[in-house]
């Protein structure tokens, strides 16, 4: 970098060049086809729109799939930070593999966990399954299966943004802080928390993201029964494959509404001196 | 004794940090601990204060036994390199976390604050954030939070370290007055041996785990115990196998004396206010800091014909000397 101090501020034909590839990279593959879903939806005026808020089915998918994240949400929060803060202060052996363990959700194809998750809770087959649902407890093809799947495929995000956030900060502001006589919780809130705060904030965001839009593994354990374990995206799928485009494009559409908003919402409020 | 470390041995890994170390540390002085980089001697503050664990050995605060008591019942001061300042809170609830966590009312929080910003000058800038003041300024902070509470011990791990040399020599002096105005007792790390012999009452030199050496600043520049101890507190030079400090060698012109030995001059720098002399002794080169005054009383030049001898009256010398004269 040193040796080359010109080449920042140097703007030749191939600095545009490059600028325009990847703006028209982009486009074509981001803004246009989340455009044209947008165009889609507000093709009959707010049609489309008021048919899926008339119908009580959708409107009971879009609640399920907004209680499913927000339960996901709260567990991947608390276990995430809990996972964060043994992953960067302490040592145990087998540290490194529970690391790379927790990124597999993010490898292995969605339809690959909710597939596991039948083999483990189904209620005919599983490992738990047959004893859980003679206690009454049904995992499968119930809300508690697509929470356990949401769970699983956002499990990474709230670690990944609140690791590096723990790293960077370090360990001596705690340890100062023991020694003025705080103890692990006091420490923990008035200290660790305010310090990893927007790690936080924003590894929910992409959580709740993460959950508000997840589809392969819910859909092999949720069963899709309409009016009871159907999510927004299964009806996404469902209004789809049945030619009512226009519903299809308005759930899509508010789907992706919801998460976009929460991701603008924390970079507008988000101080600027902590990125 | 405020402070007693009784056969602390600490490893990590291979690498022995301390070796069965035993310090008496006395009541409301200021104690240097004091040696190379890696010596072993961050270990043992960190130890003192419990944000480590020793492997064995025994640590009485008070008359406490502290060896297995968690940081915050310690009740002592730490000052951090890096300040460790808490980023999110103002200077003045920086300074109140101690007491605050201690659940004492409001009315007296306040005060006790106002009183310590006070004493560390900070007054003014009681509502900044950590990150709106100098390197000097949060270190001076840290060390109002620590005393807040009230410590028994204040534990200071290389308190200057991070900080350029004009503030550091500053801070240095402020300390040395603080500690006379507040009388807690100190214990600080530093592998800058002038800080230690300026600011300590006493200090302790650790290299490699081990301690060399205990005593006043005076005591350990005077009479080392050994070679390390004599090297690591100031300049020294080789006259025959003893070591000895460059200003206690003296240059006679004439000749005669009988403990003195033959050499030419063979370099002359000026050094402000000192003059540093190499002597060839045979073989050795050795180094005599003369004052400016002597200097020019003795009419020196490069290739002069000189005597050299350790000057009668110094202690600190380490070697045999009956070798002296067969060089």
């Amino acid at each position: 970098m040193a040796s080359h101090p010109s080449t920042r501020t140097r703007r030749g034909p191939v600095t545009y060049l490059v600028r325009l590839l990847v703006i028209a990279y982009l486009f074509l593959l981001v803004a246009w086809p989340v455009y044209l879903v947008g165009k889609n939806t507000f093709a009959d005026g707010m049609d489309n729109i008021n048919g899926i808020l008339e119908d009580p089915d959708i409107v009971h998918a879009i609640t399920l799939t907004v209680q499913v994240a927000i339960i996901a949400v709260i567990i991947n929060t608390l276990f995430g930070v809990g996972i964060s803060l043994l992953l960067v202060r302490y040592d145990f052996p087998g540290k490194r593999l529970l690391s790379a363990l927790l990124d597999m959700p993010l490898s292995v194809s969605p339809i690959v966990v909710g597939l596991a998750l039948v083999l483990v809770y189904g209620g005919r087959t599983g490992w738990f399954g047959p004893g859980l649902e003679s206690m009454g407890f049904q995992v499968i093809f119930a809300t508690p299966g697509i929470v356990l799947a949401t769970v699983f495929v956002a499990l990474p995000l709230v670690i990944r943004e609140v690791v590096p956030v723990l790293e960077e900060v370090g360990e001596e502001q705690e340890q100062a802080a023991r020694s003025l006589g705080a103890n692990a919780w006091q420490t923990f809130r008035r200290i660790t928390l305010p310090s990893i705060k927007w790690g936080v904030v924003y590894g929910v965001v992409l959580s709740l993201a993460r959950s508000l839009g997840e589809f392969g593994a819910v859909k092999v354990v949720s069963g899709n029964v309409l009016g009871q374990t159907r999510t927004a995206t299964l009806v996404v799928e469902e209004k789809y494959l049945n030619f009512d485009k226009g519903g299809a494009y308005a759930t899509a559409f508010l789907l992706a509404l919801v998460a976009v908003a929460c991701i603008i919402i924390v970079s507008v409020i988000r101080p600027k001196e902590d990125r | 004794m405020s402070i007693e470390i009784v056969n602390v041995s600490k490893r990590f890994g291979d690498f022995v940090a301390l070796d069965s170390v035993s310090v008496s540390i006395p009541s409301g002085q200021l104690t240097a601990l004091l040696g190379p980089s890696g010596g072993g001697k961050s270990t043992l503050l960190r130890i003192i204060a419990g944000l480590e664990t020793a492997d064995s050995g025994r640590i009485e605060i008070e008359g406490v036994d502290a060896t297995k008591l968690s940081p915050q019942k310690r009740n002592v001061g730490f000052v951090f390199q890096h300040y460790a300042a808490f980023k999110h809170l103002s200077v003045a609830r920086n300074v109140a976390f101690g007491l605050e966590i201690r659940k004492r009312p409001k009315d007296e929080i306040r005060e006790r604050v106002h009183e310590l910003l006070n004493l560390v000058h900070l007054s003014q800038f009681a509502d900044r954030l950590p990150s709106q003041l100098s390197g000097g300024q949060r270190q001076r902070m840290a060390l109002a939070r620590a005393l807040a509470v009230q410590p028994t011990v204040l534990l200071l791990d290389e308190p200057f370290g991070a900080l350029d040399a004009k503030v550091r020599k500053e801070l240095r002096d402020w300390l040395r007055r603080l500690h006379d105005e507040v009388h807690v007792t100190t214990v600080f790390v530093t592998h800058d041996q002038e800080e230690a012999l300026e600011v300590a009452d006493e200090i302790v030199v650790i290299n490699e785990g081990r301690v060399e050496q205990i005593g006043s600043p005076d005591e350990l520049y005077d009479s080392p115990a050994n070679d390390f101890v004599m090297r690591f507190l100031g300049p020294v030079t080789e006259l025959g196998d003893r070591l000895v400090r460059p200003h206690d060698l003296q240059l006679l012109t004439g000749g005669g004396e009988p403990d003195a030995v033959p050499g030419r001059i063979t370099r002359i720098t000026r050094v402000g206010f000192e003059i540093r002399v190499v002597v060839a002794v045979g073989e050795q080169l050795v180094t005599v800091t003369l004052t400016r005054n002597e200097f020019l009383s003795l009419g020196l030049q490069v290739g002069s014909e000189v005597q050299v001898r350790i000057a009668p009256e110094v202690g600190a010398v380490v070697g045999q000397p009956r070798l002296l004269g067969a060089v």
